[in-house]
Parts: C-alpha cells; structure tokens; sequence
C-alpha cells in the first residue's frame, strides 16, 4: 500500500516537472564562448531580453573557447541536440555556410518570425562577410573587431623618442624600432594573432589577395594566394626585425598583450578589442593608432577586416522556437544594444545606428582612439579583396600559417619558402573541404 | 601430473564469457571498426554526407612530410617521457626504500602529483616556464637565457617531456617501491655479507628482480606517452613550434577536433592503431624474454 502511494506521488510530482516548462516560456538556447568581462556583459544582454517578455526564455550557455564551442555545437548537432543559436567565429563561417540543411539562415528566420529587423543596418565590411553574394544574411554579427596599433608613449619618451611620433607606415615604425633597439629597450614590438593581423588584414589592407575567388567568396575551388611580393616582403622584415631583437614573439595568440600591458613593450599589434584590457591594466600613458602600411603599396590603405563570431541558428527546431529566436536576434540588433557592447567591450559598433548614438554621446570625445578601429574599417568601400575571407579549414590553415611564420621568426626559414610552404599546404585542406562539401 | 578442469556443456563458459566479450565489442571492436570505416571516406563536420575516396584519406595523410615527421617526434617523446619518468621514478624509490624515519611521509608526499590531470600539469608549467610571466624563465633571463619555448623547439619538446613525466613519477614510483620492498632481504644481505657494496647489489641482484615491474610499467608508460599525454600538449605548446611537439595522437585530436576533418583524423586512428599493435609485440616477444618472474 505504502510503495503504491509512494510510485504514484513520484508519478505525479514527475509528471508535474515535466509539465513545467511547457507552461511556461518557451526556452531558447544559446551556446557562446565568452567568460570573465565578456561573458557578464552577454548575461546582461540575456537578462534584459528575458525581462522584457514573457513568452521566451533565453538561456545562455558557455561551451569553451571559439574552437570548442564550434566542436560542441557540431557534435551536438550530430546527436541531435543542437542548440538554438550557436555563436561562431568568423573562421567558421565557411563550415556553417557549406553545411546545408543544419543551419537556417537568419534571413529566413527573420522573415518567418516576423520581428523587425533591418540587415542593412549593419555596416558593409561586417554585413559583407556574413552575407551571400545575393544580399541573404545567413548569421548575425554579434561581435566584431579590427587590428589597429597600440603605443605605449612613455616607453617612446623613455628611448627619447617624441611620442607623437608618425607611426602610419611600416617604414616609420621601422625607423622608430631602430631607435628603440639602439637605447636597449627589450621589445620593441610585439603582437597578438600574427595570421589574422599581419597576412589576412595586411593582405586586405593593401588590396591584394590573401586567396583567389575573392578570398573564397567566389566558389569552394579558390586557392590561397598570400605568398605574393607585398606579403613575402612585410614578412621578411617582420623576420628581420625578430632577428635583430625589434620584434618578440609571444604566441600565437594574444599571449603578447601580456608584455604590452605590462609596460614591456612599445608597440603591439592587436584586436581593437584588446582596448578594455589595456584601459584596465595600463599603468602608462598609452594611444591607438591605425594600423600602418607600406607606403610603396598601390592602393594602401585600403580597409581592414573583421574578426570575431557571429550567430548561427541551427536547423531542425519547432516553428515556435524559431519566432523566438527571431525575437532574440532583432533585439539583440536594437541600436541601445549594439552602442552598449561596442561601449564596454572595445568591439566595433557593428550597426551604423549604434556607430551615430556613440558619437552622439559624445563616447569617442572622452576615449580618444576608440573611433579608429571603424573609420580604418570603413573608410573606403571594399575591394573584392577587403571583403573578408570565406576559406573552408580555415582554423586549420591558421594552424599551418602559424608554424611558417614561427620558422620565420626563429630564422630556420625565409619569408618567401615559409609563405610558400604555407599557401601549398594550406590549399592541400582547401582541397579536401572542397570534396568533402560538394 | 596435469590437473584439468573442464565444463560439462558450453553453456555455461560462453556465459561466463559474454560480461569480458561483451566489453571488448563494444568498446574496442566497435568504435575500431568504425574507425577503418570512417577513414575510406572525406565526410562533412556535421555528418550530412560523406565522400567515398578509399585509400585517399591515407594517400594523404603518408605523402605530408609533416606527418611522417610526426612518428620521429613521437618515438623521440615517448622514448624520453619514458626514460624520464622511470628513472627517476626508481631512482627515488630506492632511496626511500633505504629510509627508516618519515618513510610514509615522503611516500605520501611522492604520491601527490599523480592525482594532478593531465591538462592542470600541463598549465602548472606553463605558468612557470611562460617566456612572458614565467618564474622560472625569468630567473633564466637574469642568468643571461633568454628562454622562448614558443619559438624554440628543443625547449618545447623539453618542456612538454618534463610536464608529461612529472605526475608519472609518482604512479612509477609507487609500484617500484611495492617490487623493492617485495625482493627477500636474505638475497641481499647475503650479498652484503660476500662484501658486495649497495650498487653492486643494486645492478645485480635488485634490478634483475625487479624486472617484472620495470616491464610491465614500461609498457604501461609509452602507451602513456601514447595516449595520455595530449592534454599537456594541447595546453602548453598546441603542437607547436612548427609542429616540434605534435605526436600521432595530438594530431588526431587537433585535426579530428580542431579542424573537423574526420575523414583524415579517422585514417590516423587506425594508422595509430597499427603502430601500438605492432609496438606490443616488439615489447611482448622481445622485451618479456629478458624478464624474471
């Protein structure tokens, strides 16, 4: 008698958990990779948008780092457990644009849904790389950011070198390294993500082709082209600069900021969105400035590109579902949204809306520099060589340019044999992408 | 005189089989097969199609210099964690085994790293040897070496050899000192009173007895250094510099995981697979012989 009591309150009270969230909101997932100051500021956007109805329930999710919250989606997907959104960064983009029939693109969910939603509100540079060739938005673009140059102006005045110096081209920053080096300062120059900022941004900077086909936006058989004279030529004096002590390796991430932030060194190549992290930890005066070029380049500069994710909605999900996410997404697009996140994180404003309501409060006036990141990026309309990069593998081929720079840098290889080597393997795995989606 | 037991029907062995054969398929003769399946073809990260290319993911994989390069960094990795890890995992042993006062407390003190992961070791080391924030290379740097194992490949595979050895010492050291205090003391203190001096007695008499041990933890280690170890690379060197420290299963793993190729990360498995098949009979036929039980 007791046991039957006791399997029928379990019964019922299961069965009310069941019924639980039905009743309720519907929840929506979201998998991204941001922690620490990042991951705060996502959970606020989350909070807000949960507040401010009562039909859906967004849930956010950290899966790990960009690579891994890709992976997690993917195996999760295979499983049958996908999420709802899953964020992606821009190298992914070509493996979720192959991979019909497990994406939906926002487009779509857009129109179905119903929510407003302006694509054209985007800015062009962000707006392109995520776009078809035929204007169809496939992701949102959540964060978004270019390189620009940071300057550490004490470590210039300590080697007697005016602060305000010009830095705009390479030729200039050499000369300013030699000073450098000449007074004993230890690192003269460093950097973060040595692919994304000194060949694929260099490539799109100086409007040459980092790959044929427009850098993949053309069709699935492009072939990388970065070893041309203006790469080979950037790289050999990077190598140089490495060789004499100018230029000091840390990593291939942004394992350098660490040395800049710490004062050890003059300048750095990194994220505009590494400008939170300098403001926080900086304890010198410091400045951004665009990032230089090659004066002898035709056409330099020419714009940067971005790096950072983008949302992906993935397939097989109810109609219902979908509207909410529709709902979630125009939110998030809302310019109150965007000119918040550009604000505290050091990201690009990605909607012009939000761009015009930042200057209007008058952000970039009390943080000088912060305007940089967009007006490098924006400042000319792109070639089909500033677009961005569509290239399938492309984390893998990252992988591959990193250890032929890294040859480079420690002198076992020229600029020419090392971009060499890098473009033939790298094509090997555009090769095999290629197969594998056609 | 052979004592034989034997079953009445074949009922009752086959039951007694099926727990053991039951978990061999199912998580070894399975995912083995699907692997040799999976390599015939270049498939998509999401698993919607799959191209059949036959020998093609292998073709590939054999005619990348960096790949073959890769069994050189292996058989160079595993042999020094190896090394590493036992030699100084006995060395320590029988130093504590000669202890009489605090014996327990160095064991116990010994033991600690071992319950350290892999990944967390891997980090630990990092932090000490980070060419920018590291404790340890900023003391290199006031002695006049400017320590980079982020560009220099001897350092990386140094740094990688010491991170994977360190907590293996302690699980070597543990069965080491168990077959130490296992050997008769009459042995050698028979061979003390011949006038035999400690390590005389040691290459002798101790060593030679502790050879099953030595064996099966040498067997126990390289597969280790195998299999275990791509936590430690993956968070201290991602395979890098120029891919000095990518052994065969980092690269399964990186080109499975990071790059989504799964077609080629498969053919590597069952390439792997190969190579420890034919490593455990080298160990088994020509290693064991040598061994005293």
């Amino acid at each position: 008698m007791t046991l039957r009591k006791i399997l029928l309150a379990g019964a019922i009270s299961a069965a009310t958990l069941w019924s639980g969230p039905a009743s309720a909101a519907t929840e929506i997932q979201w998998w991204h990779a941001f922690t620490g100051r990042l991951g705060e500021l996502l959970a606020e956007q989350v909070e807000k948008f949960n507040a401010s109805q009562s039909d859906y329930t967004v849930v956010a999710s950290h899966k790990g780092n960009y690579s891994e919250t890709l992976n997690a989606g993917i195996a999760a997907f295979r499983a049958g457990e996908q999420p709802h959104i899953l964020m992606v960064f821009e190298v992914g983009t070509a493996t979720m644009m192959a991979a019909k029939g497990a994406v939906k693109p926002v487009y779509e969910v857009m129109a179905e849904g119903g929510a407003p939603f302006d694509p054209d509100g985007y800015l062009g540079p962000v707006k392109g790389y995520y776009t078809t060739p035929d204007g169809k938005m496939l992701s949102l673009p959540y964060n978004s950011s270019t390189p620009v140059l940071y300057v550490n102006k004490d470590a210039l005045s300590g080697a007697g070198i005016d602060p305000s110096v010009d830095l705009s081209t390479w030729e200039k920053v050499g000369e300013v390294l030699d000073k450098l080096a000449a007074s004993g300062h230890k690192c003269p120059l460093t950097t973060a993500w040595q692919s994304w900022v000194h060949l694929e941004n260099f490539s799109a900077y100086h409007n040459v082709p980092f790959a044929t086909k427009e850098n993949g936006f053309g069709g699935l058989d492009t072939e990388l082209a970065f070893n041309g004279p203006l790469q080979v030529k950037h790289i050999q004096a990077m190598g140089d600069w490495a060789k004499e002590g100018k230029f000091f390796y840390a990593g291939r991430r942004n394992e350098g900021g660490a040395n800049f932030r710490g004062g050890e060194c003059a300048l750095f190549t990194e994220s505009s969105a590494g400008y939170a992290g300098v403001k926080k930890e900086a304890q010198f005066e410091f400045e951004i400035r665009p990032l230089p070029y090659w004066s002898d380049a035709e056409g330099a500069p020419q714009n940067t590109i971005i790096g950072g994710s983008s949302l992906w909605v993935l397939a097989g999900h109810d109609a219902d579902e979908y509207k909410g996410v529709s709902q979630f997404l125009s939110f998030l697009s809302t310019s109150d949204i965007q000119a918040k996140w550009h604000q505290d994180t050091g990201y690009l404003p990605i909607t012009t809306a939000a761009y015009e309501q930042t200057k209007a409060e008058g952000f970039y006036d009390a943080n000088p520099g912060t305007d940089i990141a967009i007006l490098q990026m924006t400042g000319k309309a792109p070639t089909p060589n500033s677009k961005g990069l569509r290239l399938g593998s492309f984390d893998q081929i990252r992988g591959i340019i990193d250890e032929e720079l890294e040859a480079v840098w420690s002198g076992d290889k020229t600029a020419q044999e090392a971009l060499d080597s890098a473009v033939e393997r790298g094509n090997q795995l555009l090769r095999r992408f290629e197969q594998a989606n056609q | 005189m052979e004592k034989r037991v034997t079953f009445g029907g074949w009922l009752l062995p086959m039951a007694l089989l099926l727990p053991q054969v039951i978990v061999t398929a199912v998580f070894f003769f399975w995912p083995a097969g699907q692997a040799i399946y999976q390599s015939a073809f270049i498939p998509d990260p999401f698993g919607l199609r799959a191209q059949f290319v036959g020998f093609g993911n292998f073709e590939f994989l054999l005619s990348d210099p960096y790949y073959r390069a890769s069994f050189w960094t292996t058989a160079v990795f595993s042999t020094l964690v190896t090394l590493v890890s036992m030699g100084f995992a006995l060395w320590l042993a029988v130093m504590a085994d000669r202890l009489i006062k605090g014996a327990t407390v160095y064991r116990t003190l010994l033991i600690w790293p071992y319950a350290v992961a892999p990944a967390v070791a891997g980090v630990l080391w990092l932090f000490m040897f980070s060419p920018n924030v590291g404790l340890i290379s900023w003391y290199l740097d006031l002695l006049g070496y400017r320590w980079n194992h982020v560009l220099n490949e001897t350092e990386a595979m140094g740094l990688v050899v010491l991170a994977s050895s360190w907590g293996r010492v302690s699980y070597n050291f543990l069965f080491f000192l168990a077959g130490l205090q296992a050997i008769p003391k009459s042995v050698i203190e028979a061979a003390a009173i011949d006038g035999a001096h400690f390590w005389k007695r040691f290459w002798t008499i101790v060593f030679p007895l502790l050879s099953p041990t030595t064996f099966f933890l040498l067997v126990v280690n390289v597969v280790y250094a195998f299999f275990e170890t791509f936590g430690v690379i993956h968070t201290i060197t991602a395979g890098g510099p120029q891919q000095a420290t990518t052994i065969l299963v980092y690269k399964v793993f990186s080109d499975g995981f990071v790059g989504q190729d799964l077609g080629s990360s498969a053919a590597q498995s069952v390439i792997l697979l190969i190579v420890v098949g034919i490593l455990t009979i080298v160990q088994f036929r020509y290693i064991e012989r040598r061994v005293h039980y």
